[in-house]
């Protein structure tokens, strides 16, 4: 009999090359410019010249440093609080309360959230505004290094703010994939109180299912630009930021210096990966012996409240932070230590606004056709998957996930030289494909989780009635997948609206998203204008968070049981 | 052989047809309709941008030209543009058509031959120009040639809350006198930014008497000796400025948040009314006056240039043009638009628009051209990267 293969395998090749073909490429250039071969620049190689002035670059040392301890910090604090909120209170009221917050809150652009975090946190912000000068005594801000402080803390503030929701969706998808309510019944009947229940008999099947995101959490942490630019430690800046800058440098010999900083950075956050990896066996062990030891740990309110509250003020700076670019954007005069400004103007809105719509609507275009490129391949993918008996392999799923793991920094100015190559660069286009490759992973690592677990017996009973795959396909599992489909959407669009230097590089700053507006407003300090552009960013992400809620509430009014997917 | 070549050269002029020549002005107005303008400039303020919003409105209704504002964040990022295109081979219709541009980057295009022109002398608004008091025909001490075009005067000035800091400064020593009994109260843009470097060059020329050893590219045989006093300076600011020298802002716009909020109360600016509009603009307080040294400030012209594969050279040129017009020259002095100083020479325009230069009111914080005083010259490029460079070395990578 012949299969009935409806879709082609076209699809896995074509995803695969969309998302391996610019990184490896990139790589290439950034491989043979850090070996001192840039005929760009008459520089004809190989040599080590670019690694010995890197070696000689006196910044070297403490910016490494800052990319390892802001990259791992970030991840771990950001891992140990999603873990204690889901080990505390899944499943429970507050959950669902803070839950209902977070997701939303995974849209808000990483620029956006550290603009307000910036405006809460230093010495003239809203924080000791409130407590000035009646508590603190202060009639000017106190002097001290709070943000730009060179263990880069704040900035790894902003990073945990922006990745707690992002692990904790990436959870909850997983969570759908194991059993733990029944997990975590079974262990707590042993006695064992909840929070080391939920650690001991789901936290070792969920971690195995969100390792990937944690290393892509991680890689992304290291090599962060934009929030570094707006928290991070400037005397000298984490290595990320100093490649960028070299690679602005009109001087192109400093390419190759860059590019040596990128594989130094690739080689640091492989380094991570691999010490991140042996911490895990580690804790595996651990956990293991404490198991073995019998203890239960029944008194945990301590632990439950600690996750809570870490996930509730995690919450709360950023939606304060929000609520500080709202001020600030309609802000008259507003001086230390007022709490609120002397008047309220409209005046940046009227003068700001209709560039910012223009540009909202570029945005848009560009999310848009990536987010839907992105939705049919992976959407594809799974089917074909799934028809043929795939099994995307580990080292396939690494792939899939290459372009998070390798920094940004050190694959992008190679992408753009080969785009111009073909003369397709700074097209719209060729920007929609660059944001493509960061998008299909978002996408997939949403939609895997509610693909797979959808329950292959309604397909059975369908194909029983007679209906074709292709039917069952798109008549009954799409539907069915609604809800999920517009998450993963949403968070492609909310990924697309956020990316900063796959627009900037191979956009050759023709194409102005609100990302690349709002960092380059960033270099001029107008708070009114900076707040304006961060709300719109943070509406044009968030828009499609509000229409993946509604839509099935809507088309599903009369099925409540699809109202969650 | 040779006269193959002889003939060729003689016939390219012919063969250039999409090159318009800037000596027939009304050819060039011709050719620049319908044509897009894609501007590479710094994006980092909203009165810049807004002052460009309206050219772009002008041009489109007089020209029929569109002009598109691309917002850089580094003019460096609009060079390393070009010079990626011209690598690649890209040789027409690149991604930028012109740009706002200064001192090293121009040299750095000049040199490279990734410039078009001559052309700025062949704007008929050229004609209006103070070519005699003004340094319209150098950049950094490199010669213009014609391949750039002013647009504004920027002169030094230091912005004081006079809330905190009533008297003015007349000296850097003043500066680091007044330092040391408020410490934490003044900081500058970190370097290699433009700002941050031009602080670095003013102090050297307030505190070296080397004036002839700077106007000349950097000597190895004499950096030492020159920049000495300028080091010393340093070493004792640096633990006074705001947060003790461990962190700067990034740029000079930041400094006047920094003002707003109370931080500092001392901020350098390379734009005289920039305080002025600033303060129309909420973003400093109304105590707000600017000041220069005794001896004068560093003062430059600030120009746009056309890169060699443009495909807009014609409207770029008109671009050009027109902001050396008297309307926007007037516009742009405004203090609520952006109080940038006129390149013009008053005594050339017709009586109307001197008249409306004499009467315009330059705002509370901005001096006055007699109060500026005396322009110091720029120190050669090379100075600005070899200060800049090892400022980075000193202070910018450890913390």
């Amino acid at each position: 009999m012949r299969l009935p293969l409806a879709l082609p395998p076209v699809l896995p090749v074509l995803t695969i090359l969309v998302l391996i073909g610019p990184v490896l490429a990139g790589l290439w250039g950034t491989i043979s410019a850090a070996f001192g071969h840039l005929p760009v620049a008459g520089l004809y190689g190989p040599s080590l010249q670019p690694f010995e002035a890197l070696w000689n670059w006196p910044g070297l040392g403490p910016a490494v440093r800052l990319s390892l301890v802001t990259g791992v910090l970030a991840t771990l604090l950001s891992l140990l609080i999603t873990l204690l909120l889901l080990a505390g209170w899944s499943g429970t009221r507050p959950f669902r309360a803070v839950l209902r917050l977070l997701s939303p809150l995974l849209s808000v652009p990483h620029a956006a959230a550290a603009f307000g975090l910036l405006f809460l946190i230093q010495p003239s912000g809203w924080i000791a505004r409130a407590l000035s000068p009646w508590l603190t005594g202060w009639q000017r801000p106190p002097d001290v290094l709070l943000v730009q402080d060179p263990w880069g803390l704040a900035m790894t503030l902003g990073l945990v703010v922006k990745e707690v929701p992002f692990l904790l969706l990436i959870s909850l998808a997983a969570l759908g994939q194991i059993d733990s309510q029944g997990r975590l019944r079974v262990a707590m009947a042993l006695g064992y109180g909840r929070v080391a229940a939920w650690i001991f008999a789901v936290g070792p099947a969920l971690y195995q299912r969100i390792r990937l995101p944690i290393y892509v959490v991680l890689a992304y942490s290291m090599s962060v630009v934009d929030v570094a630019v707006i928290l991070g430690p400037n005397t000298p800046p984490p290595l990320s930021v100093q490649i960028v800058r070299w690679m602005a440098e009109p001087d192109l010999t400093l390419r190759t210096l860059a590019s040596a900083g990128a594989l130094v950075q690739l080689a640091l956050v492989i380094g991570a990966l691999l010490l991140w990896r042996g911490a895990e066996r580690g804790i595996a062990a651990l956990g293991t012996g404490l198991i073995y030891r019998g203890w239960r740990f029944s008194r945990d309110g301590l632990w439950r409240a600690l996750g809570l509250a870490a996930a509730a003020t995690s919450v709360g700076l950023v939606l304060a932070g929000l609520l500080g670019l709202v001020v600030w954007s309609f802000a008259a005069r507003w001086s230390f230590p007022d709490l609120l400004p002397d008047g309220m103007s409209l005046r940046s809105w009227s003068r700001n606004s209709p560039a910012a719509l223009e540009t909202l609507a570029t945005t848009f275009a560009i999310a848009g056709a990536a987010t839907l490129a992105a939705l049919v391949l992976t959407l594809g993918c799974l089917e074909t998957e799934e028809r043929r008996n795939l099994r995307l392999t580990r080292k396939g799923l690494w792939l899939l996930y290459l372009p998070l793991l390798v920094p940004q920094t050190a694959f992008l100015p190679g992408m753009q030289t080969l785009l111009l190559g073909f003369g397709i660069d700074r097209t719209l286009w060729a920007v929609v494909l660059a944001h493509l490759v960061f998008v299909l992973p978002y996408l997939r690592l949403s939609l895997e989780g509610p693909y797979k677990a959808w329950d292959p017996r309604l397909g059975a009973v369908g194909a029983a009635m007679g209906a074709s795959r292709n039917r069952i396909f798109l008549q009954l599992r799409l539907p069915m997948l609604l809800a999920p489909i517009l998450t993963a959407v949403a968070v492609g669009m909310a990924v697309s609206v956020g990316q900063y230097l796959p627009t900037l590089l191979v956009g050759g700053g023709r194409i102005q998203t609100l990302t690349t507006e709002a960092v380059a407003l960033a270099a001029g300090g107008d708070r009114r204008a900076i707040g304006l552009y961060g709300l719109v960013q943070t509406a044009a992400a968030l828009l499609p968070f509000v229409l993946a809620l509604a839509l099935p509430l809507f088309v599903w009014r009369n099925r409540r049981g699809l109202h969650h997917g | 052989m040779k006269r193959i070549l002889s003939l060729a050269l003689a016939l390219a002029p012919l063969s250039a047809w999409a090159t318009p020549d800037p000596a027939d002005w009304p050819a060039v107005v011709e050719d620049a309709k319908g044509q897009t303008v894609h501007w590479h400039a710094w994006g980092g303020s909203t009165a810049t941008n807004d002052f460009i919003a309206w050219v772009g409105e002008r041009l489109e209704d007089d020209y029929d030209i569109t002009l598109n504002h691309v917002k850089l964040e580094s003019t460096a990022d609009a060079v390393t543009r070009v010079l990626t295109e011209k690598s690649a081979g890209q040789d027409d219709d690149g991604a930028v058509d012109l740009i706002w541009i200064n001192g090293a980057n121009f040299a750095a295009m000049k040199d490279a031959d990734l410039l078009f022109g001559p052309f700025a002398e062949a704007l008929p608004n050229w004609q209006l120009a103070d070519t005699e008091n003004k340094t319209l025909q150098h950049d950094f001490t490199v010669p213009t040639e014609g391949y750039e075009s002013p647009w504004a005067m920027a002169q030094v000035v230091f912005m004081h809350d006079t809330a905190d800091l009533p008297e003015r400064l007349g000296s850097m020593e003043a500066l680091l006198d007044w330092a040391r009994e408020h410490p934490g109260r003044f900081t500058y843009p970190q370097p290699p930014d433009f700002l941050g470097t031009t602080f670095l060059k003013q102090a050297l020329v307030d505190l070296s008497d080397n004036a002839d050893a700077l106007s000349k590219p950097v000597n190895e045989d004499n950096y030492q000796e020159v920049t000495a006093p300028l080091w010393a300076f340093l070493e004792e600011l640096t633990p006074l400025l705001w947060r003790e020298g461990r962190a700067y802002p990034a740029t000079g716009p930041r400094q006047l948040q920094l003002m707003n909020d109370d931080e500092i109360d001392l901020a350098i600016s390379f734009s005289p009314g920039e305080a002025s509009t600033a303060i129309a603009n909420y973003q400093l307080p109304e105590s707000v006056r600017t000041f220069v040294l005794d001896k004068g400030t560093i003062g430059n012209a600030s120009f746009v240039a056309i890169p060699y594969n443009s495909g807009s050279k014609a409207a770029s040129m008109v671009v050009a043009n027109f902001l050396m017009s008297p309307e926007a020259q007037l516009r742009a002095q405004d203090p609520d638009v952006l109080g940038y100083g006129t390149v013009l020479d008053l005594n050339a325009l017709s009586v109307q628009d001197r008249a409306a230069f004499r009467t315009l009111d330059l705002g509370i914080a901005t001096l006055t051209p007699e109060e500026l005083g005396p322009v110091q010259p720029e120190p050669h490029p090379s100075w600005m990267t070899r200060i800049s460079e090892d400022w980075v070395a000193r202070y910018g990578v450890g913390n």
